[in-house]
């Protein structure tokens, strides 16, 4: 008799137990990613932990498939839709395939929203992307103006081939904020194809056709490495600063020889904060439809526009200061 | 149990009755085994035990223990076929081609099943007519089939399959039963009484004993082998249909390693590699077990190359088990 008691006793407590465990967040996250193990997502993660942490009581699960396929991510989400959590914030392997998994998703009442890499409309509430096409050609010109010597020279561009939409329309953006950067004359573009080698010797070709070459902006991680070692060999360092698009793992080295001074790429750390302070004011109950404004916490708010698509923010620079720190993230 | 079928007369697969009597143990291993997850899985997590949950996790396994069905018997037979996946991928390219030319549902599953039937024929007329190993032929064309869909799609994706479609990979017949698993569950019977009840699965099990003697016997080796590739070519057609109509929409890289989940579920099953022994129903225990892995990890978040360690090692210990145990026996009896 006493045994029985006392597993009763012992049941009831480990019950009570597991339901204050399951209360004690009452709200929760998922973060769900390409796949698990990769540089970049790791740091989202932390940007998602950090969100929660200042919000409080909400838990965020850090989820995704072992490898980057959609029917992987498929099966994660029916595990979170099981596990009845608040709201999913997904990268997506795929644009289309994810559609139905996450229709269902929010046929029972969870908040779906999709960051990085996105969502065909129709499985989402909104889309987070990292910045806009906008800010980055911006940013590409005010890097190039800020590093000129006397506030003006020539500057080219470094592209990868000349059809890439996502250059092309950067480019565009570049060349209509130039009045704005009075000092900055662009001289030419040239197409290195995404192609270390061809990116390579379209910039030996840049530095010997104009002497007075102050800058290079290179759009694109493949020509924006092959730029900056060109102007190494040549022995061009001081003289002509390499700047745009990188990743800090590959840049590392050419901003500590000097030959880039700054470039820029997306923070993910603050792409996974945004996404879980959006997901949890879609959960407090605000709408996600066009010109709505949400609360990104410590990153402002985001405004969505006619496709419920919504920007962070300019593209993070990276310098001398912060470079070797992200190197070892992505 | 020990006579299954006591109308049929009575022909030994096996020459070795114990190791026969351990495949019966196999089975029933593989059933505590299904059991314990089940039990772990329903203590582990609130969520498990709830039939919308659980019908949702079926669909892990469903497609590919549909092709791990023919599989099996092509493994039986002694052969293998590594191109199912690729099979897949290249079926759903060409049903997402067909639906964009404006073709309605029933010709879109048309194209579907001739398109994998032409592929299971192609591997079958390579395996059977130049005599060429089935693992190097079904490399091959692993690589062969999924090209072709990469060369048609490229980065891009088909979407517009017509609404009926979707019926297939999202629809449920009654309650919490998705098509897609009374699919699973009538082509489990199917499969059963193929291999167990009919000549054509005597045969099976014949030529993936002794390949010569079964010749010798009079039984059309060829032809045989040659119906087992069409089957599986049926059989990823089939997935192929359920797996776009769940997804909507076909990329190239749709169902990208499936051979080797559908390999692992075959031998999970009992299924000899080297051929000659196996059962549908192992198959079918290890679908279910191999899927409430996948869903039971999934519900307690653990990142996924935590399970893919679980299911190599449970791998490993069902082969090792029977090996380790005939060992023990022998040091016993001498």
């Amino acid at each position: 008799m006493k045994i029985w008691k006392a597993l009763l006793v012992a049941a009831a407590v480990s019950t009570a137990l597991v339901a204050n465990v399951a209360n004690a967040a009452d709200k929760k996250i998922a973060l769900v990613v390409k796949a698990l193990g990769i540089g970049f997502f790791e740091a989202a993660n932390k940007g998602a932990q950090e969100a929660a942490k200042e919000i409080g009581g909400v838990e965020v699960i850090y989820t995704g498939p072992t490898t980057t396929t959609a029917e992987g991510q498929i099966e994660v989400i029916n595990s979170l839709i099981a596990q009845k959590v608040d709201a999913i914030a997904v990268s997506a392997n795929d644009t289309d395939a994810l559609v139905p998994a996450l229709k269902k998703a929010m046929d029972r009442g969870i908040k779906v929203i999709s960051w990085d890499s996105g969502v065909a409309p129709e499985g989402r509430l909104m889309h987070l992307n990292p910045s806009s096409s906008a800010l980055i050609g911006n940013m590409c010109v005010k890097m190039a103006a800020d590093n000129l010597p006397d506030g003006k020279g020539d500057v080219a561009i470094l592209s990868a081939t000349a059809t890439a939409t996502n250059q092309n329309t950067w480019i565009e953006e570049m060349k209509k904020v130039l009045p704005n950067y009075a000092g900055v004359n662009i001289v030419t573009t040239v197409y290195g194809d995404d192609l270390a080698d061809k990116s390579y010797r379209e910039t030996q070709g840049l530095i010997q056709s104009y002497p007075n070459l102050k800058a290079i902006i290179a759009p694109t991680s493949v020509g924006i490495v092959a730029a900056a070692q060109a102007v190494a060999d040549a022995g061009k360092i001081g003289q002509i600063n390499v700047t745009g698009l990188g990743l800090p793992s590959e840049m590392a080295g050419h901003v500590k020889s000097g030959a880039s001074k700054s470039f820029a790429i997306w923070n993910p750390i603050d792409l996974g904060y945004s996404a879980t302070m959006i997901a949890n004011d879609l959960i407090n109950g605000a709408e996600a439809k066009p010109g709505a404004e949400l609360n990104m916490g410590r990153m402002g708010k985001v405004k969505l526009d006619d496709n419920n698509e919504g920007a962070m923010a300019d593209p993070f620079v990276y310098d001398a200061s912060n470079v070797e720190e992200f190197a070892k993230i992505f | 149990m020990a006579e299954a079928h006591p109308h049929i007369r009575h022909i030994p697969d096996r020459l070795q009755s114990r190791s026969s009597r351990l495949l019966k143990s196999w089975e029933s291993l593989l059933v505590v085994v299904a059991l314990l997850i089940f039990v772990a899985n329903s203590l582990a997590s609130p969520y498990f035990l709830d039939p919308w949950n659980l019908s949702d996790a079926t669909f892990n396994f469903t497609e590919k223990a549909m092709i791990a069905f023919a599989m099996a018997l092509v493994v039986i037979s002694g052969e293998i076929d590594l191109s199912v996946a690729s099979i897949v991928a290249l079926t759903s390219t060409a049903m997402g081609y067909a639906a964009t030319q404006g073709f309605e549902t029933p010709a879109l599953v048309a194209v579907g099943l001739a398109v994998g039937l032409g592929c299971g024929a192609i591997n079958g007329l390579l395996v059977t007519r130049l005599g060429l190993p089935s693992i190097v032929v079904t490399i091959g064309t692993m690589s062969l089939f999924r090209g072709i869909a990469f060369i048609i799609l490229g980065d891009q994706a088909f979407t517009d399959y017509p609404a009926s479609f979707s019926w297939f990979g999202q629809g449920y017949v009654w309650w919490v039963f998705s098509f897609e698993f009374c699919l699973f569950l009538g082509f489990a019977l199917v499969y059963a009484v193929i291999l167990h009840m009919t000549n054509f699965g005597r045969a099976v099990y014949a030529i993936g004993n002794n390949q010569t003697a079964a010749l010798f016997s009079g039984v059309r080796v060829g032809r045989v082998k040659f119906t087992l590739f069409l089957l599986t070519g049926l059989m990823s057609a089939i997935a192929s249909i359920c797996l776009t109509s769940r997804l909507g929409s076909t990329r190239p890289s749709i169902a990208l390693g499936w051979e080797l989940e559908v390999v692992t579920m075959v031998v999970l099953g009992g299924v000899s590699i080297l051929g000659g022994s196996g059962t549908i129903g192992g198959v079918v225990l290890a679908a279910f077990i191999m899927g409430m892995v996948t869903f039971g990890f999934g519900l307690l978040n653990v990142p996924g190359i935590v399970m893919s360690i679980f299911i190599g090692l449970l791998l490993i210990s069902v082969i090792a088990l029977p090996i380790l145990y005939a060992r023990l026996k022998r040091r016993v009896a001498h």
